[in-house]
């Protein structure tokens, strides 16, 4: 089980940090539908963590259980020190949660959302007025703060949505997918702004499906793959899953595909694109090597490119060559993709 | 804080958000006016003549069936602005706000008596509004003393609070807000068969249990007797009785629904 190799619990005695998230063994399911198979997370106060995932493998049920918005069917957590399950009011009053859904009011201003929001944590009105301005003038909504947030646009939206988190200044965000649908220079708005949050001492709980997202701002990664946490630790840790990176041959022609997926054995394939992943790590030897084999098979690669290792690469592995969650044959398909890689 | 006052607190935020959105939004109220409003006209310019013979024992007058128009017409308005609480109950449930509020230090409740208590002031508005209409062509109460007005406004804020109860639960049990608009149908359409338009002597003997019993026959009927004093009889106590009963089923369907997980 590869979450053992870098199981973040306690092992030799070392102390752990105080955590401001930790959960045992949680679990969730809709019918027979298994959403969370029993996940365990440690999140140390003041860092950046990331539950990486492809869609559906449960990120949005974990953050919906521990910001007490869903219960969970079996296993406990802890968030800001008290529990989900029994102190869920004291769990809310620390925490701030800006959800995979836009969630501001759409018929009234943004200054207007914001108030209502320093109304609910029962800001005095001057302190209100001033909290308001303080965050629509840090997250560059000025101008549009008389606006109905209805007209706001994608990246607006977001930003407004995290402002009106940070009206109570929680010391735990959630942020679901954060980045999820904005164009490129929003999402380095965003990422400049979580950077912001971090060096004011907050814990942050981030789900994305972007590895490179997770890269940038965690300090800690967890890759969730079918309710299950299939790996976690630093991007380095995990890189250093996959070893060496790979090469990877790509193909128009399906027959050649085919021929140079037998000729080099050890591949991960990928058939809609036609392209091959052979474990490497770049060495002209190692590269010598596979031409050699696909030479003498008679068949030629209409692109070669090398990669060094990089989260991708750990994602493939874990989760699958395709990314999509495999409803079948998970651990097999797992350990074998695992093998091929390395 | 209390755990009272907080509710308190919350819930008059709550119902400050809603009166911003009624304040920014006034046409979906006002469209659901035109109903109660269109209906009095038809009645009373339309098919007057017909009807005002139909009253009273025939020989009545016109001035005479708006008399008696309007009680009813003032309900129905009462049922039509409830139709726009479920729409806006679902609207919120479906929006990713409610989300924010269910993971906030607030008094869980807040959402819903917000909605409630906006509801019922808007009620009171529109009555107002159609009340004045009627007033301009030519209701006129008879003989009500102070303590029967007093009567009759309590009566029709206890029968808006009942009706929106029984909204907020059709919103929150509708999938989304076109689908509440028509859950809620019936609550405009109810009155019309009802004694608002025509006496329930006059309607089939198989009928008139379901007319006389319905909520609406009983608090139209009280209002008469408060605004025009005619026989009010056990119907007094039976539109309290209704109202009550609906206040109570609303409230508790009302926190089942919103005590659930949400999807």
């Amino acid at each position: 089980m590869p979450s053992s190799v870098m199981s973040t619990s306690s092992r030799g005695g070392v102390p752990q940090p105080p955590a401001a998230v930790s959960a045992v063994g949680l679990r969730k399911s809709y019918g027979d539908k298994t959403v969370l198979d029993g996940i365990d997370l440690h999140i140390p106060a003041g860092s950046v963590f990331a539950l990486l995932g492809p869609n559906g493998a449960g990120k949005t049920t974990a953050v919906k259980i521990l910001s007490t918005l869903i219960s969970s069917d079996g296993g406990q957590a802890q968030v800001g020190g008290h529990d989900i399950a029994t102190a869920p009011q004291s769990v809310r009053a620390a925490i701030g949660v800006t959800g995979q859904f836009s969630a501001v009011d759409g018929l009234i201003t943004g200054e207007e959302n914001m108030l209502l929001m320093a109304d609910l944590h029962h800001l005095s009105r001057s302190e209100g007025r001033r909290v308001t301005a303080e965050l629509l003038e840090r997250f560059d909504l000025v101008d549009a703060a008389k606006k109905p947030a209805q007209s706001y646009s994608g990246g607006m939206k977001r930003r407004l949505d995290i402002a009106m988190t940070l009206v109570g200044s929680p010391r735990i965000i959630f942020l679901d997918e954060p980045t999820t649908g904005l164009d490129p220079r929003s999402r380095h708005t965003m990422w400049g702004i979580i950077r912001e949050l971090v060096s004011d001492g907050v814990t942050v709980l981030l789900t994305t499906q972007y590895l490179e997202e997770a890269d940038e701002l965690a300090d800690r990664i967890a890759v969730l793959n079918n309710g299950r946490i299939a790996a976690h630790g630093t991007a380095d840790e995990l890189k250093r899953l996959v070893p060496g990176g790979h090469v990877r041959l790509r193909f128009t022609d399906p027959a050649a595909y085919r021929t140079a997926a037998t000729v080099l054995r050890q591949v991960t394939r990928d058939d809609e694109a036609l392209a091959l992943q052979i474990a490497s790590g770049g060495s002209q030897r190692e590269l010598r090597s596979v031409l050699e084999r696909l030479d003498s098979a008679g068949i030629e690669a209409d692109e070669l490119t090398v990669h060094t290792p990089d989260l991708d690469d750990v994602f493939f592995a874990l989760t699958g060559d395709t990314g999509l969650p495999h409803q079948t044959g998970r651990t097999s398909r797992t350990s074998q993709t695992q093998e091929d890689v390395r | 804080m209390s755990s009272l006052s907080l509710a308190v607190r919350n819930s008059t935020t709550m119902l400050r958000r809603n009166l911003l959105h009624a304040r920014r939004y006034p046409s979906m109220t006002l469209n659901l006016l035109l109903t109660p409003v269109m209906l009095l006209l038809l009645f009373v310019y339309v098919f007057g003549d017909v009807m005002s013979a139909g009253i009273g024992g025939g020989g009545a007058d016109r001035s005479e069936y708006i008399a008696y128009l309007i009680p009813g017409i003032l309900l129905m308005t009462i049922g039509g602005t409830t139709i726009g609480t479920a729409v806006s109950v679902s609207m919120d449930m479906t929006e990713g706000i409610m989300a924010r509020f269910r993971t906030m230090a607030i008094s869980r409740g807040s959402v819903l008596v917000g909605h409630v208590v906006g509801s019922v002031m808007q009620c009171v508005a529109s009555v107002l509004l159609v009340g004045a209409v009627g007033v301009a062509i030519g209701f006129r109460s008879t003989d009500a003393t102070a303590l029967e007005w007093l009567a009759a406004f309590g009566l029709l804020v206890l029968f808006s609070l009942a009706l929106t109860w029984i909204a907020v639960g059709m919103g929150l049990s509708s999938p989304n807000p076109e689908a509440a608009s028509n859950n809620a149908t019936p609550l405009i359409f109810l009155p019309l068969i009802s004694s608002a338009f025509v006496p329930v002597d006059a309607m089939p003997g198989w009928f008139q249990p379901v007319a006389e019993y319905q909520p609406f026959t009983p608090a139209i009927e009280t209002l008469r007797g408060l605004l025009l004093g005619s026989e009010i009889g056990h119907n007094g106590w039976l539109a309290v009785a209704w109202c009550l009963g609906l206040v109570a089923l609303g409230y508790f369907w009302s926190r089942s629904l919103f005590g659930r997980d949400p999807k």
